[in-house]
């Protein structure tokens, strides 16, 4: 059974359907588009057939290009696999061109057959770009559709002729936020946009009669028209050059160096408007064949895609489990961290005991959903009877006999070993034998809270990142006495709330804030030694970290981080490494810069808690060193100090799989995205590169950039983390 | 090597870039024939005295396009065996021009040339000819573009220029400026504009603003915090160039920064025989000439290697020079100038500058060069050093000392 197939009707019109076998979203891969491109011959060259629809078997179109294909074609052509992509990209463009150009005659535009496509749903990526070459794009009035080109989200660009169609069919400055941003869109206002032609209640009857009553000017597409101008006008027109300026700037200000596909697209934008159409899919499949082969695009699909899918579909999941979908979960505490459980849990359609010690919390714990659906219905995005569906899921209580029927508990109260004790027993009492019990602690490790209850084996850490209902990684820490249903249980829950989960052992700070605390500190280090502030967050910004250092230790509040960092010296006495850290810390909450609450930090705040500038007493306590450090120095440190905790993690089998240390790392704390995560950035670099410049980094810097045994094993043998644990990572 | 000698040194009065400007209705074509003709006929030149004519300008396209120097050569009293060379190099156009006509007589390829530079500002709009450096992200991504008046306020961000000390940079520029039109310091080299009837159109400059002060500037906006900050936000790119600063300091405004006007200048040099040819006077000696390239980011502060490479070229020492003429493209660029030589602003700009008079692109690097010899024979110093900030990066000067 091929992926697409074709049955010709009485009137003549070529049904072309695309239904993968196996697979509930259509992808493409390269048998399917021969088979298109067969059948595409046969359209254009049978008599009989007066023209086609391609369409889908599945309630949606397609998801997108099956990206191991890509990977393939690079691989194919042994020594040259940039020839080989190139070429592989060349051909994709042909057939397309073909599906365009109908058999028309190059010079007149005439005697091409209408061909289109229909779209029952959603349509992403390649199963936008075929689409866009056809001659009109009928769509489903369905509002879950999605229909857009999201490639740049895994750090690639349309490369199937999609950014040089939507471009010349948009303008430049329209087709940026698809482009750019991998917006995508519902079918009504994608019509809106003019990225597809028809939205209709049937749409393959409206394609029919289009096709039956098209004339030769109905198919051709503007830009192989006589006199065709680009919409907003190609860089060296009058309209055109500010908007051409204008673009090249802001994508290099907001991605800041950190993303080379963005500017691989804007560059196959701007070279392809200077030339005629086919010479710009030429430049585009260069450009796109560029960012292929840069290391950093593939370890954005490895991690972003591939990966992060891979854990959402149960990657780490024990075997042999059934299914332990949560029906009833019973949120302890009415904080910002429960409250925002709560709300997930509510999206999810997951019934919610909401538990705090007064009702008065209990209810602004709910109250925070109630807002948070307010904002949506003000921006459109939901409606009162969504609002009150999800409340009335919500049941907000100081009662704990409400849990009775709960099978999942999520304790949210103050990290205090003591109050979360008292709260396991108070709480095991009356829940359910086989309720599962998880702690949202985010620094005490789980084992220890685990004692407190009674069937340690059902208690499991599930780490939340805040805003719960932005951050999209549930961090999952498996305790020492942990049993496998716990953890099934966590992964099906985060799999309800639509998050992406990582697996944990447990350990001090876990994986996330192991690993984000000396990011944090590496920072503050550098205030110490006189480094310009602007200097250390502009550097991790240059990375892509959508914050420094300094900024997230002023969100994160300096009480806390002095709290921890008490905490930590207490449990690692003469061992514990950060003193010079500590130094600034204690300075600051000695001056009450507790961070942006206290509208005072490392930054000065205005009445509003608007960010104004670094504090100008930071100067006067730390003075600027005369001699200021390099970029990269400043960005190795910030980079290093995270990857080689990853790297400790990994050897301490804290981390039982490296993609969930590239996944969590990107997910969870925004780590450089660009780069795939900490352990693929040390594949890029190479691990003899990164054994040596640790070795560097302690001569210059400390003990802390100490080179891991594993590091130093892999630079030995020449391996890459990809490679070594290829086992654990076979998606990859 | 030759010694070349300045001969003569003419220019236009500069007249506002505008619709409304004196010399919008003047062709470039026109201005550039107004000083050639100028130089060939007060000092009674031949039409082939010359071996060629370099004519700096920026903006070519349009009437500016299609080699102008080449054209206005054959509009003017000239030969046609003169050719004509249109170069481009910014702002320093002018200069550039001076400077490849001198090593070419210093090289012995030719005896005299005439070497100028030409801008209509208000017919041909700056930036009007496109260009890969804005718009082609292979370029602009990996260079850190951002236009020039980022670059100034970047300047005044790194190295300490606050908001006042341009205002005050300007206010003076602008008496000095009237200063100097009221004692007719500027009476040998500039020719009036005239018509096809011989009718005076224009003849001084007419972008001053005498009246100037602290108070109307303080009421001026900086001119580049929107597209800095907002739309499309060029200080994030500056910013990753200069990562240790915090923010851009926007502190330039229209009245700090060099204005938008036309006008063309002319410059006569030659070796020894050719003034013995013609009867002419030498002027003054073309000690040494330089070039560089910078930073492109921060953009406009090339004057201060340029004038390092110069000195070192001729092993002089900055006190040697006795007069600076530094093309106040921004106030920024002059005070970082002065900063970075530790040089006294009495002996930098002297009568005025381009935040007073305007900044005709092309012509200018030959404007200053005509106004700092003037200006040496006036007050009688023996060196001067002219030198301007370039777009895209680099700088350019010219050492002269009278004969």
């Amino acid at each position: 059974m091929t992926d697409f197939t074709m049955t010709t009707d009485a009137d003549g019109i070529a049904v072309i359907t695309w239904d993968c076998a196996d697979k509930s979203m259509n992808v493409l891969n390269w048998d399917a588009l021969r088979t298109l491109d067969g059948f595409i011959d046969t359209v254009i060259g049978d008599e009989a057939v007066k023209g086609a629809i391609i369409t889908s078997g599945k309630k949606d179109f397609a998801a997108g290009m099956d990206l191991n294909v890509l990977a393939d074609l690079r691989n194919a052509s042994g020594d040259n696999p940039a020839q080989g992509m190139f070429d592989g990209v060349m051909q994709m463009h042909h057939i397309l061109r073909k599906i365009e150009r109908a058999g028309m005659d190059a010079k007149t535009n005439k005697g091409g057959k209408p061909i289109v496509s229909v779209l029952p749903g959603t349509a992403l990526g390649i199963g936008l770009e075929i689409p866009l070459a056809t001659h009109r794009i009928f769509a489903a009035n369905n509002p879950k559709a999605k229909i857009g080109l999201p490639e740049i989200m895994v750090g690639i660009f349309p490369g199937a002729g999609g950014t040089t169609r939507l471009v010349r069919k948009l303008g430049a400055m329209a087709a940026s936020p698809y482009l750019l941003e991998g917006k995508t869109l519902a079918p009504a206002k994608a019509k809106g946009a003019g990225i597809i032609d028809v939205v209709s209640d049937d749409p393959m009857s409206e394609a029919r009669e289009f096709i039956l009553n098209a004339k030769d000017a109905d198919i051709v597409k503007p830009w192989d028209q006589k006199g065709y101008k680009m919409p907003g006008g190609t860089p060296y027109t009058p309209s055109g050059f500010m908007t051409f300026v204008g673009a090249s700037a802001m994508v290099n200000g907001k991605t800041k160096g950190a993303f080379p596909a963005a500017k691989a697209l804007l560059s196959a934008v701007y070279e392809g408007a200077l030339v005629p159409f086919d010479t710009a899919l030429k430049i585009e499949a260069r450009w796109f064949t560029n960012i292929m082969m840069n290391p950093s695009s593939s370890a954005m699909i490895r991690s972003l895609f591939i990966n992060k899918g891979a854990l959402e579909k149960g990657a780490v999941r024990p075997a042999g489990i059934q299914d332990q979908s949560v029906k009833k979960v019973g949120v302890l505490g009415a904080g910002m961290m429960g409250a925002g459980i709560a709300l997930v849990s509510a999206q999810a359609g997951i019934d919610v005991v909401l538990i705090d010690q007064s009702q008065e919390n209990a209810d602004r714990g709910k109250a925070y959903s109630a807002s948070y659906m307010d904002k949506g219905i003000k921006r459109g995005k939901a409606t009162e009877e969504k609002k009150q569906a999800l409340l009335d899921r919500i049941t907000a209580t100081t009662d704990y006999a409400a849990l009775a029927d709960a099978d999942l508990i999520i304790e949210a109260v103050f990290e205090d070993p003591k109050i979360k004790a008292e709260v396991t027993a108070a709480v095991e009492a009356v829940i359910p034998k086989d309720c599962i019990f998880a702690s949202n602690t985010s620094t005490l490790p789980i084992t220890d809270l685990a004692k407190a209850s009674a069937r340690a084996d059902q208690f499991i850490g599930i780490h939340f990142f805040s805003p719960v209902e932005k951050m999209f990684l549930v961090e999952i820490i498996r305790g020492q006495e942990t049993g496998d249903r716990a953890v099934a249980k966590a992964l099906d829950y985060v799999r309800q709330i639509r998050k992406t989960p990582i697996v944990v052992n447990d350990a001090r700070f876990f994986y996330a804030n192991r690993c984000i605390i000396p990011y944090i500190n590496e920072g503050i280090r550098m205030v110490a030694e006189g480094v310009s502030p602007a200097l250390i967050d502009n550097a991790a910004r240059m990375l892509g970290f959508p914050v420094g250092p300094l900024q997230l230790v002023d969100e994160t509040s300096i009480d806390l981080g002095a709290k921890i960092a008490r905490a930590t010296k207490a449990a690692m006495g003469n061992a514990y490494p950060d003193g010079a850290v500590d130094e600034v810390i204690f300075w600051m909450e000695g001056q009450g810069r507790m961070g942006r609450k206290a509208k005072a930090g490392f930054f000065a705040y205005d009445e509003a808690g608007k960010r104004q500038g670094y504090w100008d007493g930071l100067a006067d306590q730390y003075p600027r060193a005369a001699k200021q450090p390099s970029l990269v120095d400043v960005q190795h440190r910030l980079m290093f100090v995270q990857a080689l905790e990853a790297v400790r993690a990994l050897e301490e089998g804290v981390l039982m799989d490296i993609r969930e240390g590239d996944v969590g790392a990107i997910l969870g704390w925004g780590f450089a995205p660009a780069t795939g995560g900490p352990l693929s950035w040390l594949d890029i670099l190479g691990s003899a590169y990164a054994a040596e410049r640790c070795d560097q980094l302690v001569e210059a810097f400390g003990d802390r950039f100490t080179c891991p045994d594993l590091l130093r094993d892999m630079a030995a043998k020449g391996q890459s983390f990809y490679d070594r644990f290829s086992a654990d990572a076979k998606a990859a | 090597m030759k010694d070349v000698f300045i001969y003569d040194a003419v220019r236009t009065p500069r007249g506002k870039g505008r619709k409304d400007g004196a010399l919008h209705e003047v062709s470039a074509l026109n201005l550039a024939t107004t000083v050639l003709n100028e130089i060939k006929n007060r000092n009674e030149l031949d039409g082939h005295a010359v071996e060629d004519v370099i004519l700096g300008n920026v903006t070519q396209v349009g009437e500016q396009g299609a080699c102008l120097a080449r054209t206005a050569v054959l509009a003017s009293d000239l030969d046609e065996a003169i050719p004509g060379l249109a170069i481009n190099r910014f702002c320093a156009s002018g200069l550039e021009a001076v400077n490849l006509a001198s090593n070419q007589v210093a090289g012995g390829a030719g005896s005299g040339y005439i070497a100028g530079g030409v801008e209509s500002m208000s017919r041909v709009p700056m930036m009007s000819d496109g260009g890969a450096v804005g718009v082609d992200p292979s370029f602009t991504f990996d260079n850190y573009f951002v236009p020039q008046g980022i670059g100034a306020d970047i300047i005044a961000t790194e190295y300490g220029f606050t908001r006042d000390m341009a205002d005050e940079m300007a206010v003076e520029s602008q008496r000095r400026a009237k200063a100097a039109w009221d004692d007719n310091r500027f009476e040998k080299s500039v020719v009036p504009v005239r018509d096809v009837n011989g009718l005076t159109i224009l003849d001084h400059d007419e972008y001053m603003r005498p009246t100037t002060d602290m108070q109307s500037l303080g009421a001026l906006k900086p001119s580049f915090k929107e597209q800095g900050e907002v739309m499309p936000g060029f200080d994030a790119i500056a910013l990753m160039k200069y990562p240790h600063l915090e923010r851009i300091n926007h502190i330039h405004h229209a009245g700090n920064s060099s204005g938008i006007v036309d006008g063309a200048a002319a410059v006569l040099l030659g070796d020894k025989e050719f003034g013995e040819r013609w009867g002419l006077t030498p002027r003054a000696r073309i000690k040494a000439t330089a070039k560089i390239g910078t930073d492109p980011t921060i953009m406009l502060t090339g004057p201060v290697p340029v004038t390092q490479k110069i000195l070192r070229d001729t092993g002089m020492e900055i006190s040697d020079i006795d007069l600076f003429e530094v093309n106040e493209a921004f106030a920024s660029v002059v005070m970082r100038f002065e900063q970075a030589f530790n040089v006294d602003h009495d002996r930098v700009n002297v009568n005025g500058g381009s935040i007073a008079m305007g900044h005709p692109l092309g012509a200018t690097g030959a404007m200053i060069l005509g106004t700092l010899l003037d200006e040496m024979e006036r007050s009688d110093r023996e060196t001067g050093l002219a030198t301007l900030c370039i777009g895209s990066g680099m700088g350019a000067a010219t050492i002269i000392e009278r004969v």
